[in-house]
This record gives C-alpha cells, structure tokens and sequence, in this order.
C-alpha cells in the first residue's frame, strides 16, 4: 500500500490509466517471478528425507582448510537425482520379490530340498545337454577362429561395430527365419544388435516416443515392460485389457476404447507395444487380429512393437504368424513396425545376452545404432554364436528336441495342475501356463490374490507370478514357469500347491 | 533469458492495451475510495487472466497440431517426422478387403528426441573414424589408406593377451578344466555382475592403482563398457535439465555419453596452455556461477584423470581442493580412471578414492568409473565399472545395469584372466614401458617437424600444438587443417574442437594403434600438409 502511494500522481495525471495499468502488471510479473524462482528452490532443499541436502549447512560448515579436512565429519549429504530415487528403491512387485527370495534359497533336489521352487522366472533349462555338448566341442575353435589355430585377436579385443557384427546378424537372419518355420527372411541390414532383449525395447522406446507420450499394451503383460519401458524413458504404459471370457485375446474395441480415452486425457499415444507369443498367457495371435492391429496402427498413425521373443518356443499345434510375416503379404506401410527378438528364450541363452531390434524404419535404424553403444553385444559371445547359430544341423536337432520336451513338460504340468482342479488358459507357446486359482483365494480382488501367492511362497516354497504383478484385470490368475524344472519336480509341485491351498483354506475355514 | 523477458514485454504490452479498454468503465472505482487498492488489483487480475488464457491458448494449437499430424495431416510439418515413406501418396489405394478403406496417413514419425541423433551433423570425431575405418591403412594391401590416429585403442600389447586366450580360454570357461559349467554362462546371472568376477575386477583396479586404494567388490557395478558406465551415473545423479561441469578440452563422447538420453547439460570449463590445461578452481567456479545465473543446476563435476584428451594427471592437491569444492557447492564428482594403468611418465597416478576416509561423510559425493578397454586393451569385451560409496547409486546403478550387462562368457573368461596376477602384472610392466617408448618416438617425431606436444603422463596419445601451421586463428582454420590431414595426408586425428577446447589449433593423435615402423610414414605424411600449410602462409 504504502509502495504505491508515491505513484499516486503518476496515476492521476496523464496517462493514468495506462500507467495505473502497467505499473501493477509489472508489479505483479515480477511478483510471479519472484515467487516462481523461490519456488524452485524449495523442493531442492526439502528433500524425501529431511536430513538430506541443506546447502546453508554446507555453507556455514564451510571453513576449509585441507588439514583438518576430514575432522570437521559431514555436512550436508549429496543427494540422488529425483529419478533415480524411486529407481533406488527396493522392489515392492511380487514379482522380484519371489524372484530374489527363490535366487537366495534355491531349490535342489539333493542339495536343499525345502528350498523354493522357481517357477516365476522364464528360462529353458529343458536342453543344457544339448548347448553343453556344443560348447564343450566347439568352444575354442568358434572364440579363438579355427584357422591354422591361428587366434584372429583383432576380431574380438578390439572394437568391434557396436550394433553387432555383420557376421552375427546373418547368422542371426537366418535363425530367425528358421525359427519362424522359414515363412520370413530378414534382411540383416535392417538389424540392430542389443545387449538383451530388454535394452531392445528400452531402445525403441527412446526412438520412438517422448517423455509423457504413451504405448498402448494389452493386459496382462510381461512385468518387466514397465521397468523395459518407463524407468529411463519416461514413457507410460496405457493398459488395454483382456478377459478370461475371450482367453485373454487382444480385441480392437477395446485398444479403441484405450485409444480414445488416452487421447482425453491429453497424453498423446506413440504405439502398440505387443508381446506375440503373449507373455504371461503363451497365446497367439491370428494372422487376421495382425492384419487388424496393423490397420489400427495405420488409421491412428502409431507404431507397433511387437516382441516376438518366444517365436520358436511353441507347444501347440497353432502357427505362429510373426508381424513381419503380414508385412510381406502387404509389401508397404513397413515403416511403423519394428520386431524385438532375442536369443535369451528360443535358445535359452540368457546369460550371453542378445537382444535383436528388427525394423524397416530407416531412422529408427539410424538412432538405434547410435543408441547400441551403450548396450553392445560382448564379442567373445558374438564369435561363439556365430558358430552356433551357423551350425544349422545341431540348431535344427536343437530346435526340433526343444519343442518335444517343453511339450512334454506343458502337458505333465497342465495335467497335474487340473488334478487339482486348477484350470489353464488355452494356451500355444511361451515357457508357462497361466493358471486360474481365482477359486482357491479367500477374497475374489487383488489382495485375495496375494494373500494365496504369499501362501505358495512361504508355505508351498514355490514362486509364481500373480496375475498382478502383470497387470491382469481379474485377480487369481498365476504364470507358472515349467522348464526351469525336470519332470521328477512336477510331483513336487503339486505337492506343494496343496500344502499352500490347504492352509489357506483352513485359515479362512478358521477366521 | 533475455528472450524469455522479451516475449514477455510484449506480452505484457498486449495486455495493457486490452486492459485499457475494459478499464475505463472502472474509472469511478479507481478514483473512488480504496482506488489504489482497486486500481491494482484489478488489472493484477486481468493481466494474470490473460497470461492464463495465452497460456492455455498456446497448449491448444499445440495439441492440435500434434493431432493433426497424428490422425489427419499427411505430412506433419514437424521436424521430428522425418521423409521416411517414398511414396505417401501413391500407396493411397492399398486395401486389404477394404477393410479401412479411409485408407493410410503419412509416414509415421520417430521421437523427439533422437531425430536430433539421427539428423545431427557429425562432429569431425566420427567422421574421422568413420573415414579411416572405410579405408584403412595397411602396410602391404592398402598403402594408401587412411592411418588411424583418432581411436584411443592400444594395440601395443594385444599380442600378450593374444597368447594367454590361446593357451587359457577354453579352460577359462570350464569348471576344474574338464567340466563345463553351462548354468554359468547360459542362464541369467546377476545383471550388475558375478560376485567372483567383481571380485577379481577389484583386484585389478588396485593393482592397476599401484595398491594405494582397495576397492569393495561390493560396492562394484558392472557394465557393458564404461560408455553406459557413465551414461548411468547421469541418469542416477542428475535430472534432465541438471547440469555437470566438464573442464575442456574433454573426450568427445561425453556430448553423447552424457546429454543424449539423460537430457543433462554440459558446461564447459575451459583449462588453457597457459596451465599446460590443468584445471583451475578460479575457473571452476567461475563456470559454476554463471551455470546457476542461467538457473542451471549444477549436480556436479565430471573428471577424467589421466585425462582424455591432454593426457596430464591431476595432482594429489588439485583432487584435494576439487573434493573441497564439491563438498561446499554440495555437488557429485564422477572422476574416470579408465586410463589409470595406462600412464607413461614419472608423474604418480593419484585415484579419488585414495583421498576418501573410510568414515567420511563425503565418499558419498564420489563416483568412479573404470573398464577394461584401455588397460587391458580390450574394448571389444565391453566391460566398464561404477565404483561408488554411495548406496542409493548403486542400488539405482543395479537395476539399470539390466538394460547394459556383461555377457556371461565373457566374464567367465576375464574372471580367470584377472585371478591370473603373474600374467597381468606382466602385462601393466610391458604395456607400460612399449607405452612409454612409443610416445617419446611419437613426440621426437612431431618435435622434428617443430611441433610441440603437451607434456602428458598417460594415455594413448599425445595433444599437439599445431596452431603455427593453421591458416586463420580460429575454429575454422583448424577444421581446414584437420581436413587435409585427413583427406590429403591421409591421418586422422582428432581436432580440438571436437574435444570443446578454447584454443583452436591443437589435435589428439593417438599412437598405440600404430606399430614403431609406421611412425615414420605418419610422420612424413603429416610433413607434406605442414609444408604446404607453411608455404601457403
């Protein structure tokens, strides 16, 4: 008040209004200014925790000499950027958390019979004999080059091209082809190397949308696409959700539905994120929903990601139609679709880690590329899948062998789980079932869900996947992972499952 | 800054005429009772609803446009799309059983944020490495190939490695020598790295380190290089828009290894030869100051020690104060060692965590990355190491390790090369001392020629003055210099401004991808381009 008297005459006097006008709006501009710089400041020093970070401490303390350094002890503490801050936290998804607690007490037949059987993680471990013995055999010659014994160093100590060598993606083209039952041929050009499958999508991700621009992604989904997907690229996962009724298939109404609600919303959608086979239900998708899927894409302009990382691992008697597939019989239009393919489940190598982008966009090429130096393919590894995966009789032995004994095992598991009265989703591929216990939780909701995945983990010493965890919009559904276990475990397991419904049941019987 | 506050003059200036018109009616009120309150509040109001109504005005076109390129336009104008689709308009009648015979829409666009990567112009770095791996240099088939000087590779002593994976990989991989531990290497291992392996990694680094540091395996993170090494410490310790410190002249990649993903900044702080491009603290705060005046925050300081491209070593007092100033501006250090076992002078290689107390406070402001492509020569191995005492980073630095982890095999492998200490003691000995006399060849060589080299004491390179040959004192002259090295003379080396240094004139030449025979050739090559530079003078 008193500030503005002194302009009393300004005000009066000509051009009053236009001074008694402006004057304030300055005033007030500055006044927003002001409090918007002082705003800024404030969450830096009022961190999560309130010990943290007061740089007026760091200030006062600050006497410096060297010499006594370090006797002065701490002042403020240096923090983590904010994004890292819930990337630091522990994991609270059921699904890490059975995943750590059966790593740290594993189960062994001979070894640790109480320990906790790992059926969450998804892992062939159905034909190790068959990798074993090729490496035993052709370890050396495949790392060191056969040639004379001659040890090409130069081919594996130095750098090598970071998006793979263009010996490895056309060995890798062809086993792709091959897997896919020889109805593609990929272009090894239009190849990108990873570190794994999941730097693939995280790089798709970065090239394919901005921060706080979203993917569509049909439900339940892979529980590692939401750390794949949103912890570095700040992209979010738009659910479209699937029912038991339609055998968890994808329908287009509803990635419409998703589709136009999102755009409400003002989050502007970049793409389809698919898995196919699915994961965590392991079923197909038509070439009809493909054609379907690829029409939507087109009306809206998106992109579509389709992951088709258990490719080769189907049980059923249905074909797997892969996107690029569709793409050929249309023949343009190629440009939205990019294929994410990896050796971790089809040859069960996870360990060595190798993620492929496949995509007929050049500029996504382009930026993937340049993005794989943070995630190359070591070159060792690339020399020996080089030879393997060049090895065609031992990959079409390989091939063939897995698919009968991950069969073999889908039907033991399947037919052991519906002795208990635990009915699976029909189901194609993938290395799981997904089994619906919606009858065996004490409440029908999320929490029902996983009092009975709690049970299974602390009582029945198994881990599985709660349909939670996978974002699946009706609870009691559970993943079941069968090949990281022999057939002689399946007995055990179903031992197991019991024991954990039984106590829960009493316990409801009880309460 | 300044434009911010231009395009909000005149915002303003349109909202006092609109205010005009709609003020007089007030008139009575302002020159009644309480007018002077009245009188500025109600154009505080008015004007605080029209920059709400431009502001909401501004998200609408925008949104409409982005819809517009997303459902309608053909072509979005939007630099991001790209011209990706030959034929947008031809393909029109394409139908699949009609089945959306609306038909397609334009090419669909990338992100962003990497049409910038992909479009980018090149700085001279890549271009170099690219030409001179399009055309390489070879002494028999191709003579008149491009001799690589810009890769920091080393080459020196790959003929020791060379023989231990002869005589051990195999072994290396099985378990006893006879067994092969398939549950080892196929399936999924710990993402940050096998416990073993971090073990024997530590033990290297300290005895890299002259033992005067012990390093915590536990403390260890593992990655696929000491690119995405660095890349994560950024995610972890800054916020998109944060920004680090760099002195210059630093290592090209950090434009890409830093700001690409993370959207950090860099700022520079120049280091000249006057101090024979030691880092000075005036200009570190200096830096840091007008960082913070742009309203940049500052989250800390990036190091590299050996540095790339100099090639000095930060002495024990600059690391002292260094801690002192991260410790008052309350800001990280992220100090890269990768080069630690790769120095060549007399001068004594100092780590930052040799200064750090056990029960200091600070070791949590203190982050180290290091690998095994410089001083194991291994960069196709790709294996890079965060080192920190921070465990809110390394529990970050952990999980994101799952988008950039070391393939099995290959840990297998260096696990047994690393608990191998006979051999790579031997190694550090002999890479040190063909390091050493490579580059006193090198420098002669250049010295000759009359051009001078920083006095450097690791790396695989020295940083030479070629300022007396560049036609014109600027950027430009040394990017024409740089490009007859490279297309005449046929060398590639890399420019310093490509390294962001403040003087132009000076170049990186690497010298450990080269064999002792070869310096005479790259010397006379670079001859021929100083003299026609001389005479052109």
């Amino acid at each position: 008040m008193r500030l503005i008297v002194p302009l009393q005459s300004v005000v009066q006097g000509r051009g009053g209004l236009i001074f008694g006008s402006l004057i304030p709006c300055a005033l007030f501009y500055f006044l927003q200014l002001y409090l918007k710089r002082h705003r800024s400041h404030n969450p830096q020093s009022s961190p999560p925790s309130p010990t943290l970070s007061s740089p007026k401490l760091a200030e006062l303390t600050r006497t410096s000499s060297r010499s006594n350094l370090f006797s002065r002890g701490s002042n403020g503490q240096v923090r983590i950027s904010t994004r890292a801050i819930s990337i630091a936290k522990p994991n609270d998804s059921p699904y890490y958390i059975g995943l750590e607690k059966a790593s740290e007490d594993p189960f062994d037949r001979f070894g640790n019979p109480d320990g906790v059987i790992q059926l969450g993680l998804s892992e062939n471990r159905l034909c190790f004999d068959l990798i074993e013995k090729w490496i035993l055999e052709n370890l050396k010659d495949s790392m060191m080059g056969s040639d004379d014994g001659d040890l090409n160093i130069n081919g594996i100590a130095t750098y090598q091209p970071f998006d793979g060598t263009l010996e490895l993606k056309l060995a890798m083209a062809g086993f792709m082809s091959h897997i896919m039952g020889g109805a593609v041929s990929f272009e090894p050009s239009q190849m990108v190397l990873t570190a794994g499958a999941t730097p693939a999508i995280e790089t798709l991700c970065f090239c394919l949308a901005d921060q706080g621009n979203a993917f569509l992604v049909p439900t339940p989904y892979y529980p590692g696409f939401d750390r794949d997907v949103k912890f570095r690229t700040g992209v979010e996962l738009i659910p479209v959700h699937c029912r038991s009724t339609d055998n968890f298939t994808l329908s287009i109404t509803a990635l419409d539905q998703a589709f136009n609600q999102t755009r409400k919303h003002g989050t502007k959608i970049r793409g389809i994120l698919l898995s196919n086979p699915a994961n965590p239900v392991g079923n197909l998708l038509s070439r009809e929903m493909l054609h379907a899927i690829l029409d939507f894409a087109r009306e809206k302009n998106i992109h579509i990601i389709s992951d088709e990382i258990f490719a080769g691992s189907i049980y059923g008697d249905e074909e797997f139609v892969s996107m690029a597939e569709v793409l050929d019989s249309e023949g343009f239009d190629k440009d939205r679709v990019h294929i994410v393919y990896g050796l971790s489940k089809d040859l069960s190598l996870p360990g060595f880690r190798v993620g492929v982008i496949y995509s007929f966009n050049e500029n996504v090429l382009a930026a993937a590329r340049k993005l794989t130096r943070f995630s190359s393919v070591s070159a060792p590894t690339q020399r020996i899948l080089v030879s393997m995966l060049s090895d065609t009789r031992f990959i079409e032995e390989y091939i063939k062998t897995t698919k009968r004994r991950v069969r073999n095992m889908y039907d033991l598991f399947v037919a052991g789980l519906k002795k208990l009265n635990i009915r699976c989703a029909d189901s194609s591929a993938g290395l799981y079932c997904w089994a619906d216990m919606s009858k065996l939780i004490s409440s029908y909701s999320e929490k029902g869900e996983l009092e009975l995945w709690d049970k299974l983990l602390n009582v029945g010493k198994i881990n599985v996947t709660p349909g939670s965890a996978c974002h699946c919009i009706e609870p009691g559904w559970f993943r079941c992972c069968f090949t990281t276990i022999v057939e002689e475990d399946i007995p055990v397991v179903m031992e197991r499952i019991q024991k954990a419904v039984k106590s829960t049941t009493n316990l409801s019987n009880s309460s | 800054m300044t434009q911010a506050l231009y395009s909000r003059t005149e915002k303003e200036k349109g909202g006092g005429g609109a205010a005009m018109r709609v003020i007089v009616p007030l008139q009575g009120v302002v020159q009644g009772r309480g007018g002077l309150v009245l009188g500025s509040i109600i154009p505080c109001a008015l004007f605080y609803v029209l920059q709400f109504y431009l502001k909401r005005h501004r998200k609408d076109t925008d949104d409409q446009s982005n819809s517009g390129s997303s459902s309608q336009n053909p072509t979005p104008r939007s630099s991001s799309c790209g011209n990706l689709s030959e034929l947008p308009g031809l393909t029109r009648n394409w139908s699949r059983g009609l089945s959306s015979p609306r038909s397609l829409r334009g090419p669909v666009s990338v992100s962003g944020r990497v049409s910038g990567i992909v479009k980018g112009a090149d700085s001279p770095y890549y271009v170099g490495l690219r030409r001179a791996k399009e055309d390489p240099y070879d002494e028999l088939s191709n003579p008149n190939g491009v001799i690589q000087l810009g890769l920091a590779e080393n080459k020196l002593s790959l003929d020791l490695v060379e023989h231990w994976l002869a005589d051990n990989a195999e072994q290396a991989m099985l378990r006893n020598g006879k067994e092969l531990s398939i549950s080892r290497i196929a399936t999924y291992q710990p993402f940050d790295g096998l416990m073993e392996f971090k073990v024997a990694v530590a033990g290297f680094m300290s005895q890299v380190m002259e033992k005067a540091v012990s390093f915590n395996p536990s403390q260890v993170v593992l990655t696929a290089g000491a690119t995405p090494a660095i890349e994560i410490l950024s995610f972890c310790l800054a916020d998109a828009g944060n920004a680090f410190l760099v002195p210059t002249p630093y290592y090209p990649g950090y434009d890409r290894d830093i700001k690409w993903r993370t959207g950090v900044e860099i700022i520079h702080v120049p280091c000249r030869s006057a101090d024979n491009f030691n880092l000075s603290l005036a200009a570190l705060d200096r830096a840091f100051d007008q960082a913070k005046k742009r309203g940049l925050k500052v989250r800390g300081i990036v190091l590299s020690n050996p540095s790339n491209p100099v090639g000095n070593l930060i002495s024990r007092e600059t690391l002292y104060s260094l801690l002192d100033f991260a410790r008052e501006k309350n800001i990280h250090i992220v100090s890269n060692e990768l080069l630690a076992g790769s120095t060549h002078g007399n001068e004594e290689f100092v780590s930052m965590t040799e200064l750090l107390d056990p029960d200091d406070f600070d070791r949590k402001r203190v982050h180290i990355v290091y690998g095994l492509s410089k001083d194991l020569s291994l960069p196709g191995f790709r294996v890079g190491v965060i080192y920190s005492h921070n465990e809110e980073v390394l529990a970050a630095a952990k999980k994101l390790a799952r988008f950039s982890s070391v393939s099995a095999p290959t840990q297998c492998l260096l696990t047994s090369m690393l608990t191998d200490a006979k051999f790579f003691q031997t190694l550090i000995t002999i890479n040190r001392e063909r390091l050493q006399s490579m580059y006193a060849q090198f420098v002669a060589g250049l010295k000759k020629m009359g051009i001078k080299c920083i006095k450097s004491s690791g790396g695989f390179y020295c940083w030479a003055d070629m300022s007396g040959l560049i036609r014109s004192y600027s950027e430009k002259g040394e990017l024409e210099l740089w490009d007859k090295l490279l297309n005449i003379a046929k060398v590639n080396v890399t420019p310093g401004s490509a390294c962001h240094c403040i003087e132009p004139g000076w170049f990186r030449f690497c010298f450990t991808t080269l064999t002792e025979k070869d310096i005479p050739i790259v010397m006379d090559r670079i001859q021929k381009v100083s003299e026609t530079c001389k005479l052109n003078r």
